[in-house]
């Protein structure tokens, strides 16, 4: 579990370092952050990049801003970031609530949100933000700037829409409306695992009804995505156990549930009715 | 006149935590010596082929790689032989150092590198291309561990009715903080072979390594460091031990091995992975009349150092508590191609606990009275001891040595409340909460021989020295034997210095294993002591101008019994030209046997099936607690251990017998989060009549029930008597069973 050689880059800027990704990125070049995810994978030598570009020493890339109807997060904030709110938005209680379920607390304080999209683990929780609140990732090249919409970034499991000499820069939320409700839950074997399924919801009541819902589910497919059918299920409703579990049985049902040797597509179905309604069990509090 | 202060009972700290707290701990990867090459494995990818050829070209055109190892290059080093529980017919299935032209699981050592640094020797490994013919799994049957007593086809004739049930337990193991490493080198001066990073049963090791590289037992010896846990699997002899010794001779250079994780995990032993088909013969009332068990054992891969060590101990543990009055088992041990399998805490037991006390909830419900009724009415009465099982292992007989199980059952329901627990869960389960309780009763074995011998010094400076031959793996070895010592001679515990796992310091020694240490080192150390304390009396006797018998040791200083002038232990020592030292041995044929109860009560998530342990108490009879909140450190590790069994841990393999646990990712064990706040009742009804201070071992009792505790609290959980018949109980097998798919 020692990695293979490597060299490691430091540039001090962000157009030096797409500069270098540009060169090195042929070469199985790969961008650092926090490396709670790449390190582990190089240690035990499933991944060999020739080359790292590490982009810890460049300036303001651990900056957060809002523009008032954005919130902007760079390359290089960690998920500890998050563990106070950081806009006085319902964002910001959303975004603190999911980061207190990423792992464990030291991998929180060096991880980074960024690094969990470029990495797209299927069942990243930051990735399941992402894509039900239809962030906007940006892309950096020696090309220049793309936005990517988050329903067209996830491409499989740690598959992106990532060109390979495109350095993720920033992600950009939306705000959300002052009165927005939101849910969380996941299921993992542990405290700190993966999560096996994780759902995210968010709505507004407009006379005591639900309305705007995103639902969005993590864990059980490939990447994360919003789930239509469970968002029908409730725009129109009232919240309560009714409409909650319609959604959550729309939602099983929905999902392409991944198997393995040891999880049945089945209980992974079973996984995410469970999550869904208990996001929306939260979001009702 | 110094105060005369007991150590012995009470929770004194740990004398082995200074280094470790302080960073000074000295773990086999911090030892390090000038000019050392470090070795890689390469390790088998298939679970079963034929080797066709290993191409070492690449790796060795790798400036800074010396040397890489094939079978051919170790053919003369003899396979790994059976430290325990040798039955006819293994041999042919020992483990030799490098595979000789067959791989037989994932892991299994092919070649190794030896290279100036660690990461230069792992990318040389990668360059080492192996091609390997792969053949179809296949299953061996080496060998039957048979046991039985009484008349057991009479049993079943005249049975009321007869309980039949089917039981595996999943394989999972020891997973040690510090992996196995070992660092070798060879003094040309002296012509000594020295192996560093030893545990658990260094002369044993020494002796072995010695036998296989054709070497003089007094010209190898082994240095045990601090060990970061044990548990059964660390500090057997395994291949990589070997190899580094062979490697250091060969090559004239200091040679080191650190284990990583992912190795570890499909390198190290295995444990468990037994299933059961055990049938019970009752009479009307729920009494057993007989048990008969056929049970399949997956050794892996290989016969390692237990040979048939773990069916033989879950074949002869399997009656437990209870009288049985015939009884049969037939142990089946299978090689499969997996990774090869050895002892793990509570080895045997965990699973033959886990069946027997399956076995007595689906009596209870079988005869319709409660799982605690059917205990009762079968226990071994107080009276019934010493209690002669009637089996046999490692090499004893079984007697049980004293008890009174009904009393700490007693205790132990009382400590859990458990008739208010009752209520509580009935009331929540009529509320649609899935909530249940379960018990579990168990006899541990402890105290195993044949002998320890210790050697006791008083130093100039008036430190006293204890030289044993057992091994320390962290479970503090050094104060519980400091503590024996420090009462019996009359000094302060923390004058004393234990030296333990040094094959240099003394010529024999038996190591750490079978809760064995405090047991047959604390009476070597007690009698040793009883000598030292005399020799000392006499020699002061003349120097005090009395007789020895009006003197006494107090605080390290000798007195008269009446006061007046005393000299200290160092002054003695200076004076006695000889030095002031004794040494005495502990013979014991037979072993010891705590027995405990375990209570817990579980909550089932329904949606999901996770578990989570709301309730935890532990109810052990060890006879004499030296250290009782070591006691409950072994108590609560064991007890964190016996989770994991229980719902996390498992070693998967896929239809081809590629390993899917091989990263702490997929082999889960619990943390602080899914291990609950435990009660612990440390008992001592019953001191063993074997051993002056009545002292029986504490290692195991932790893990040993609480497959079938959590099991049993399952079971009530979902008003299914019977319903968990497979450890561990993943969510995804407790939906299935909830949802009967």
């Amino acid at each position: 579990m020692k990695p293979a050689p490597f060299i490691r880059h430091v540039p001090k800027t962000l157009d030096e370092a797409v500069k270098i990704l540009a060169q090195v990125a042929p070469q199985d070049g790969r961008v650092l952050a926090g490396g709670q995810s790449l390190v582990p994978i190089m240690a035990f030598r499933l991944a060999k990049p020739a080359h790292l570009v590490d982009i810890n020493e460049i300036d303001g890339l651990d900056r957060i801003a809002s523009d008032g109807t954005t919130l902007s997060i760079g390359a290089c904030v960690r998920h500890g970031a998050f563990h106070k709110s950081v806009v006085g938005n319902p964002l910001g209680a959303l975004l603190t609530f999911v980061a207190r379920h990423i792992a464990h607390y030291p991998i929180r304080m060096r991880g980074t949100f960024c690094g969990s999209l470029a990495h797209a683990d299927p069942s990243s929780e930051w990735c399941l933000t992402a894509a039900t609140l239809d962030a906007t990732i940006v892309a950096r090249s020696t090309r220049g700037e793309r936005p990517i919409p988050a329903r067209e970034f996830f491409a499989g499991i740690m598959s992106t829409a990532l060109a390979e000499d495109e350095l993720l820069a920033e992600v950009r939320l939306p705000l959300l409306s002052p009165d927005t409700k939101f849910g969380f839950n996941e299921f993992s074997r542990r405290a700190g695992d993966f999560a096996m399924s994780a759902a995210l919801v968010t709505y507004r009541l407009q006379g005591g009804k639900i309305a705007e819902a995103r639902v969005g589910v993590g864990g059980a497919e490939p990447f994360p995505r919003r789930i239509a059918q469970a968002e029908a299920a409730l725009n129109g409703q009232p919240p309560g156990d009714k409409a909650f579990r319609a959604a959550a049985e729309a939602a099983a049902n929905a999902v392409e549930a991944m198997e393995d040797h040891q999880t049945s597509a089945e209980y992974r179905r079973d996984l995410v009715r469970a999550v869904v309604r208990r996001a929306l069990e939260h979001s009702n509090r | 006149m110094p105060e005369k202060q007991k150590f012995i009972g009470r929770s004194v700290p740990r004398l082995e935590d200074r280094p470790l707290l302080t960073g000074q701990g000295r773990f086999a990867a911090d030892v390090s010596f000038p000019g050392q090459w470090h070795m890689r494995v390469v390790r088998s990818p298939v679970a079963h082929g034929n080797i066709i050829s290993v191409d070492a070209a690449a790796a060795l055109a790798l400036p800074g790689v010396h040397a890489v190892w094939t079978y051919k290059d170790v053919a003369h080093i003899p396979r790994i032989g059976f430290r325990l529980t040798r039955i006819e017919g293994l041999t042919p299935y020992q483990q030799p150092v490098l595979a000789d032209g067959v791989v037989r699981y994932v892991g299994e050592p092919v070649a190794v590198v030896f290279a100036d640094d660690p990461y230069l020797a792992e990318d040389a490994a990668d360059l080492v291309a192996l091609d390997i013919a792969p053949l179809a799994l296949a299953v061996t049957e080496p060998g039957v561990v048979r046991k039985a007593y009484g008349d057991i086809e009479a049993a079943f004739r005249d049975a009321h009715a007869v309980v039949k049930v089917e039981l595996a337990v999943g394989r999972h193991s020891g997973v040690p903080m510090e992996t196995r490493g070992a660092v070798a080198r060879y003094d040309e001066a002296r012509d000594v072979l020295e192996m560093h990073g030893a545990a658990k049963v260094p002369h044993w090791n020494r002796d072995q390594i010695a036998k296989m590289l054709g070497r003089d037992i007094n010209s190898v010896q082994l240095y045990e460091g601090h060990v970061g846990g044990g548990f059964g699997i660390r500090g057997e002899l395994y291949p990589e031990d070997v190899l580094v010794c062979a490697a250091a001779l060969k090559f004239k250079r200091p040679i080191k091995w650190i284990e990583d994780r992912r190795e570890h995990l499909i390198s190290a032993n295995h444990s468990r992975d037994q299933v059961h088909r055990v049938r019970a013969a009752i009479d009307a009332q729920g009494r057993i009349l007989g048990i008969d068990d056929e049970f399949f054992h997956d050794n892996g891969a290989y016969m390692r150092t237990h040979a048939a060590t773990v069916p033989d101990l879950a074949a002869a543990m399997l009656p437990g508590p209870y009288r049985v009055p015939a009884y049969r088992a037939a142990g089946h041990i299978r090689l499969t191609h997996k990774t090869p399998a050895g002892t793990y805490r509570a080895p045997g037991r965990y699973e033959s606990t886990f069946v027997r006390e399956r076995l007595m909830d689906a009596i209870a419900a079988k005869v319709g009275i409660d799982t605690v009724e059917v205990r009762r009415r079968n226990l071994i009465g107080k009276s019934a001891m010493p209690y002669n099982l009637g089996l046999e292992t490692l090499g004893t007989h079984i007697v049980y040595d004293s008890g009174d199980y009904a009393l700490l059952l007693d205790k132990a329901l009382q400590a859990a409340g458990w008739h208010k627990l009752q209520a509580e869960l009935k009331m929540r389960r009529a509320k649609g909460e899935k909530v249940g309780g379960g018990v579990g009763m168990f006899v541990e074995k402890s105290g195993l021989g044949p002998f320890d011998t210790v050697r006791i010094d008083v130093k100039r400076d008036g430190r006293v020295e204890v030289v044993t031959g057992v091994a320390s793996i962290g479970q503090g070895v050094e104060t519980v034997i400091a503590q024996i010592c420090a009462d019996t001679l009359g000094v302060d515990y923390q004058d004393i210095n234990v030296v333990h796992g040094q094959t240099d310091r003394i010529a024999k020694g038996m190591g750490a294993f079978a809760s064995r240490v405090t047991v047959m080192c604390g009476e070597a150390t007690r009698l040793a002591a009883v000598k030292l304390r005399e020799k000392a009396l006499q020699a002061a006797a003349p120097l005090m101008q009395t007789n020895a018998g009006a003197l006494d040791i107090v605080g390290g200083e000798i007195v008269r019994s009446g006061g007046g002038p005393s000299m200290t232990l160092a002054a003695l020592a200076q004076q006695v030209s000889e030095g002031l030292s004794a040494e005495d041995t502990f013979e014991a044929a037979h072993m010891v046997y705590p027995y405990g109860v375990h209570v817990a009560a579980v909550k089932i998530d329904a949606e999901t099936g996770g578990v989570t342990i709301e309730r935890y108490v532990i109810a052990y009879d060890i006879g004499k607690a030296v250290n009782p909140k070591l006691v409950e450190g072994q108590i609560a590790g064991g007890l964190a251990q016996g989770i994991g069994g229980a719902l996390f841990e498992e070693f998967a393999y896929d239809e081809s017998g590629e390993p899917l646990s091989v990263t702490f990712a997929d082999y889960l064990m619990p943390t602080a989060r899914e291990v609950p706040d435990i009660s612990v009742l440390i008992s001592e009804d019953a001191p063993s009549p074997l051993n002056p201070l009545g002292l029986k071992g504490a290692g195991e009792g932790g893990a040993n029930p609480v497959g079938a505790v959590i099991a049993s609290a399952i079971d009530d959980a979902l008003q299914r008597p019977g319903a968990v018949t497979r450890l561990p109980v993943t969510p995804q097998r407790l939906k299935a069973l909830m949802a009967g798919r």
